[in-house]
């Protein structure tokens, strides 16, 4: 097998690929749908944010007249801060219960694999049927948790998880974390079987204890993956919309609204589509510099030996 | 000599009851919530109300909660075939257009090759929550407002970076021997892609349609933004008239009905073709 590949030269010196416009013929319906539905709304939503737009109605130019409005709207700003709020909190606990997970699954056992797949499967369900099934769970006289409370006496009498802001992100963030630990764990688990094997058994031979291990050899190896998993649950979590709108339509006291919810608000609403627009490229502009932060940071793991 | 290979026994055995009891408790937690669900579906409308202690039917199982669900909106059937008309059309159009795409980025080379494909990567970058507004004027000024086909066609854009992707490595990973042996037996071009490529692709093809139809079954705030009648409802847009509830009062019941209705194809699809699914996910992670 090796002989003969030695033997022939590689194909892709041979240049027979077809030269010249035929391609662009094959990729046409691909860069077709990306250019209407993607490339053109964003220019557009650019265009749009340059204008005071009401859903009927001539659109009026007001040039940076959205932008300025957004850095004193109060609102956006709160919902700026409670977006960073759910998303610094909700990922240290996804990492905090996917981590031990991925250990815990690592090693080829019996039945590892079927509790690989029991966690994983919260993952394949919609965000919005995992809100619906949970808002019944929490909900104090029909649901799970707040009757069973009371039934071991844990509480004296029922509470309202979701009329509490406190009470209330405690049970998106553990609904979220149930959703999305086992999608998180697949992906801590592929950096960990990547780790040589001999590379384990060395430092155990050389004394070194399991926390040293994990310390100086699991994590430092583990870095370009945990990046990874960082950036998947960081830009997922500010971009939060449905858990809010289904299970507290924005909580108690409107505390719980996200940006998405608070531009949907805008938008669809109040039919502020200029102003939403803005927003949108504000929420954009987040994001990319956000990506472009996670790149550097997937660079720095690789420069590390 | 005897003791100590008992002790060590004792000790391998203690250790397999200790993992097996914190797996079979972790699974549980995974587990219970769609368990509570499904069992508390067909409780009869008398029980409903009730908390789920124990979540399974008291008095016989009833269909009650799916006959209650089925009085919202136009009907379950009805946005249940919305729903599955979506899906697979964001399927079928999915795989058509990357598995051409793909072709056409392994195979040809033409003038901004690279940038064109970077440019449909880099897509991934931008949120689509943040261009729902443009893409509403744009389909209303297509004549595709509150159309199913309309959001079928946000949903295969949206799935377009990744099948692209995928399908371009599936295709990169076809020795070339065979096409050129295809060709001179007279095989050309497209006939060439669908009799003789697709098959040695069809791993591919399987990933990418299975994380269209996940995708576009589960997706909610397109859905909730782009449909605005009645009769065009996907489920999760349908299920926010069950979860505001008639005169103030909700039936949990429906609830639950809904959610299992939801629920369980992805359940299905996933279990079934759970190694495509894995397969995308760690070309994902590893790209």
């Amino acid at each position: 097998m090796t002989m003969s590949g030695i033997a022939s030269p590689p194909p892709r010196h041979r240049r027979r690929k077809q030269s010249g416009w035929r391609g662009l013929l094959y990729i046409a319906p691909a860069m077709a749908l990306v250019g209407v539905f993607f490339i053109l709304p964003v220019l557009f939503t650019i265009w749009m944010s340059l204008h005071k737009w009401p859903l009927l109605g001539k659109p009026a130019w007001i040039g940076f007249g959205n932008y300025v409005r957004i850095v004193s709207d109060a609102r956006f700003l709160t919902a700026l801060g409670f977006t960073a709020h759910y998303t610094i909190i909700v990922t240290i606990a996804i990492f905090a219960v996917a981590f031990p997970l991925a250990i815990f699954v690592e090693k080829q056992r019996p039945l590892v694999s079927a509790y690989r797949t029991i966690i994983f499967l919260p993952v394949v369900v919609g965000l919005a049927s995992a809100s619906l099934l949970w808002v019944w769970l929490a909900n104090v006289d029909s649901g799970l948790f707040a009757p069973r409370m009371q039934r071991l006496g844990l509480t004296s009498s029922r509470i309202n998880l979701l009329a509490d802001f406190d009470t209330a992100f405690l049970t998106i963030i553990v609904m979220v974390v149930w959703k999305i630990a086992g999608f998180t764990m697949i992906i801590l688990l592929t950096g960990l079987q990547a780790i040589p094997a001999e590379l384990t058994e060395a430092a155990r031979i050389d004394g070194a204890r399991r926390w040293q291990r994990f310390r100086y050899l699991t994590l430092p190896l583990m870095r370009r993956t945990m990046a990874l998993a960082l950036i998947l649950s960081v830009t997922g979590s500010i971009l939060a919309f449905d858990q809010f709108y289904i299970m507290t339509s924005g909580g108690p006291q409107n505390r719980m609204i996200s940006v998405v919810y608070y531009i949907f608000n805008q938008s669809f609403v109040s039919f502020n589509l200029g102003y939403g627009a803005a927003l949108s490229i504000a929420l954009l502009a987040i994001l990319v510099a956000i990506s472009i932060f996670q790149l550097w940071l997937l660079k720095v793991g690789d420069e590390r030996p | 000599m005897k003791t100590r290979r008992e002790i060590r026994a004792r000790k391998a055995l203690r250790d397999r009851i200790a993992y097996h009891g914190i797996g079979i408790g972790t699974a549980f937690f995974f587990l219970a919530p769609f368990m509570i669900g499904f069992l508390a579906s067909f409780r009869p409308s008398s029980e409903s109300g009730w908390p789920p202690l124990p979540p399974w039917p008291l008095s016989g199982i009833s269909f009650d909660a799916y006959r209650i669900l089925d009085g919202f909106g136009s009907g379950v059937w009805q946005h249940t075939m919305n729903s599955l008309v979506v899906s697979l059309g964001t399927v079928v159009l999915t795989v058509a257009v990357s598995v051409l795409a793909g072709y056409g980025f392994s195979r040809y080379r033409f003038p901004f090759k690279n940038a064109l494909f970077v440019l449909i990567i880099a897509t991934l970058m931008i949120p689509f929550q943040s261009i729902l507004t443009p893409l509403f004027i744009i389909l209303a000024r297509l004549g595709l407002n509150n159309s199913l086909f309309g959001l079928m066609l946000v949903y295969v854009t949206l799935q377009l970076p990744f099948s692209v992707f995928m399908m371009r490595n599936a295709f990169d990973a076809v020795p070339k021997e065979i096409e050129e042996a295809a060709r001179i037996d007279g095989a050309r071009d497209l006939k060439l892609l669908v009799r003789v490529l697709l098959p040695l692709v069809m791993p591919g093809v399987a990933t990418v349609s299975i994380f269209a139809f996940l995708n576009a079954w589960n997706e909610f705030l397109a859905a909730l933004v782009l449909l605005s009648s009645n009769e065009n409802y996907t489920l999760p847009v349908l299920m926010m008239a069950v979860r505001a509830g008639r005169l103030g009062a909700i039936n949990w019941g429906a609830v639950q009905a809904g959610v299992a209705v939801m629920v369980v194809p992805c359940l299905i699809v996933f279990l079934l073709l759970q190694r495509y699914y894995m397969r995308g996910l760690m070309a994902g992670a590893v790209k």
